[in-house]
Order: structure tokens, then C-alpha cells, then sequence
């Protein structure tokens, strides 16, 4: 069997297994994606930038619009294009903060 | 089936590791030059490390008869550090000429600074002056976007590095096309929770293609899968590919690419 070519759709009829094999997976990744931001507010800390990030992110969930991955990806980057000046000396932590801001 | 490793950081591994990939039909592992989980005091503790990459895990890859290459480099992540950095840069010709040399890497950035740069642009000197395939390692989570450009754009500019002589590792959905469309290679790591999983890396293939593309565990001393590649198959079969696309990404194409160093060969299946 070929795979479906880039740009067209599979008439593939294991495609309806995407579903029938990964919707119970996604499906409690997305309530964790919940539970994470009743958790976050919960005990107060949703004010934390990568939950504000997260939040935003989520977003692209709803639009309707295609490639939601590499969109997502992008809105929790960061948007400059300078290398910085120094380090840190941190680690990337999944969402950027602009520098002014903190 | 059979699969190539081309990114597996072994030292990190136990000896049970060899023997599960071997089990799960690997032909190859090819191990690059990274962080140890702290910063090295010296350059010394990097020629201690070369000779594990080079002298060692061959010998430890070899009682399953697998065969063990690597590449060499000094980190970004200890890049910041521009004395070390000239210090361990002086040392890698010494260790270049060894049998399972690949080239240089995976050198790259970590946090996108000014000195990684330098140090960057260092290492593709050496790549350049000694005819060496290069390995790019793209910085983490929310630099990922800004550091692969940065790297695209100095590799660029250097008209003696030749894009199909370079793999840059670690591409997501936001920056495979970008790759690509420079006619570098991609690699995408299979790795929980950053980088990429089994079925974003199949989905990744059925938009861009199938072409200078590989698929690597990137296993090390952080929760990771040695096996993440062969189990990625399983994503391949469940969507319906057919035996000779998945042999191609995972064994034919890290060959093509790999196979422009002399020093690489496998087993002929």
C-alpha cells in the first residue's frame, strides 16, 4: 500500500483508523490540557506567563483553519531574530516571555 | 525490518540498549557529540570523551555486532564558554581521522546567543577545512523557531558548505519546510514531551515528502526510547504504508545521507 500524496487527501480506507485507534488517546490528552488550566487557577498561579501562552495557544484549536500544529509551535516561539547577548544560564522553559515584561 | 539510529547518544545507555536495538533489527547506531547533563571543567574531560565515542562504544556496539559510528564536536550548550570552546575546537583534529568518524556535530545553538554563534561558525570552519558532513543541533522549545533560522541563514552564508552535506536535527511542524526548502537534510527526533512524536513525525512526512528525511531516537540520559524509531514503524503500518516506504525512511535514506563519509558502510541485508 502507498501513502497518500502530499497535498492530497487519503481515499485510503485505513484512514478511518486514525480515528478509531488515536480518538481515546487525543481525547484524554485535551482533558488534561483542561484539568491543567483548572489546576492553574485553582491555586492561583494562571497568571504565570506560560499558562497565559497556553491559553493563547489553545486558541488555534478553534479557528477552523488548517496546519493547528506548526501554528501552535510558532505562538508559543520566540518572535525575535537577533541572537541574544548573553546568556541566561536557564533553560528553555516551552514559551517565550518577552524580555520587557518581566 | 531494518533500521538505522542515526542519532543515539549511547554513553548515556545501558548495554541492554544494544541488545534491544540490535533485537528490533538495527544496522547501525551513529552517536553525536553532546552535553553530559553538567558542564565539563576542562578541555581534558572532552578527550576523555572522544576517546569513549571513538575507542569504546565501538568496542561495546561490537559484541552484537553492530556497528558504532559518531561525530564530533564540542556542544552549544557549552559553547557559551569561548576559551573552553578554543581549547576543546583545537583538540578534534587529533581525533577526525578515526575509523568511525562521521563528521562534525551536533553542533548548533542552545539559547541563541552571540558566543554560540562564534562557536558555530568555528565548527563549520573545521567541517569546511576538512571535508567533514556536518550534524546541526536546533535549540529547544520556544527558541527552536529563531535558532533554526539563525543557523539556515549562517550556514548560507558560507558558499563552501554544501546543504546536502548537512542534517539539521530536531525539526518540528514550524521549521521542517524551512529546512527543506534550503535543500538541507531534516531529522526528526522522537522524544516524549519536546521534539516530536510517532504520528506528528508520520504526519510531518505526508506534508513534506519523503525526501532528506530521517527519523532518530536522540535516546540519552533524559526519559527517552532507543526503540522510538522501530516503533514508529507501527505508526507507518497502522496507516497503511507499504514495507518499502518504511525501509526507506528508516533505513535507505540516513544511509544515502551518511554513506558521503567514506567511513560509513553496513552490512549489506
Amino acid at each position: 500500500m502507498q501513502p497518500p500524496q502530499p497535498d492530497s487527501p487519503s481515499a485510503d480506507p485505513t484512514a478511518q483508523a486514525l480515528v478509531d485507534d488515536s480518538f481515546v488517546p487525543v481525547r484524554a490528552k485535551l482533558i488534561e490540557v483542561a484539568a491543567f488550566l483548572d489546576r492553574v487557577e485553582r491555586h492561583g498561579v494562571d497568571d504565570d506567563f506560560r499558562c497565559q501562552a497556553l491559553n493563547k495557544a489553545a486558541q488555534v484549536l478553534l479557528d477552523g483553519e488548517p496546519e493547528r500544529a506548526r501554528r501552535i509551535l510558532e505562538s508559543l516561539s520566540d518572535p525575535t531574530t537577533e541572537p541574544d547577548e548573553v546568556s541566561t544560564g536557564k533553560p528553555a522553559v516551552g514559551a517565550w516571555q518577552d524580555p520587557a515584561s518581566q | 525490518m531494518r533500521y538505522i539510529e542515526p542519532h543515539g547518544h549511547m554513553v548515556s545507555r545501558t548495554t541492554n540498549d544494544y541488545q534491544a536495538m540490535v533485537t528490533a533489527g538495527c544496522a547501525a547506531v551513529c552517536e553525536p557529540a553532546f552535553w553530559a547533563g553538567f558542564d565539563r571543567g576542562s578541555a581534558d574531560g572532552f578527550r576523555d570523551y572522544y576517546r569513549q565515542l571513538t575507542e569504546y562504544e565501538p568496542a561495546r556496539a561490537a559484541k552484537f555486532k553492530l556497528p558504532h559510528y559518531c561525530w564530533l564536536c564540542l556542544n552549544p550548550k557549552e559553547a557559551e564558554d569561548l576559551s573552553l570552546a578554543a581549547d576543546v575546537l583545537a583538540m578534534i583534529p587529533e581525533f577526525i581521522d578515526r575509523p568511525n568518524v562521521l563528521g562534525i556535530g551536533e553542533i548548533g545553538l542552545n539559547r541563541n546567543t552571540r558566543n554560540e554563534m562564534k562557536v558555530l561558525e568555528q565548527h563549520i570552519e573545521i567541517a569546511v577545512k576538512y571535508d567533514q558532513l556536518i550534524l546541526v543541533h536546533t535549540p529547544h522549545l520556544e527558541d527552536k523557531l529563531k535558532g533554526t533560522k539563525l543557523i539556515v541563514d549562517l550556514l548560507k552564508s558560507h558558499s563552501e558548505v554544501k546543504p546536502e552535506r548537512v542534517i539539521i536535527d530536531h525539526v518540528e511542524e514550524h521549521t521542517i519546510q524551512h529546512v527543506l526548502d534550503q535543500g538541507f537534510w531534516a531529522g526528526i527526533t522522537l522524544y516524549p514531551d519536546s521534539k516530536s512524536s510517532p504520528p506528528r513525525a508520520v504526519d510531518m512526512l505526508e506534508i513534506c515528502g519523503r525526501e532528506r528525511i530521517w527519523l532518530n531516537s536522540a535516546c540519552d540520559w533524559g526519559i527517552s526510547d532507543p526503540l522510538a524509531v522501530p516503533k514508529t514503524a507501527i505508526e507507518m503500518r497502522q496507516r497503511g504504508y507499504d514495507p518499502e516506504f518504511i525501509d526507506q525512511i528508516l533505513f535507505q535514506n540516513p544511509v544515502r545521507f551518511l554513506s558521503q563519509c567514506p567511513n560509513f558502510s553496513v552490512p549489506v541485508t
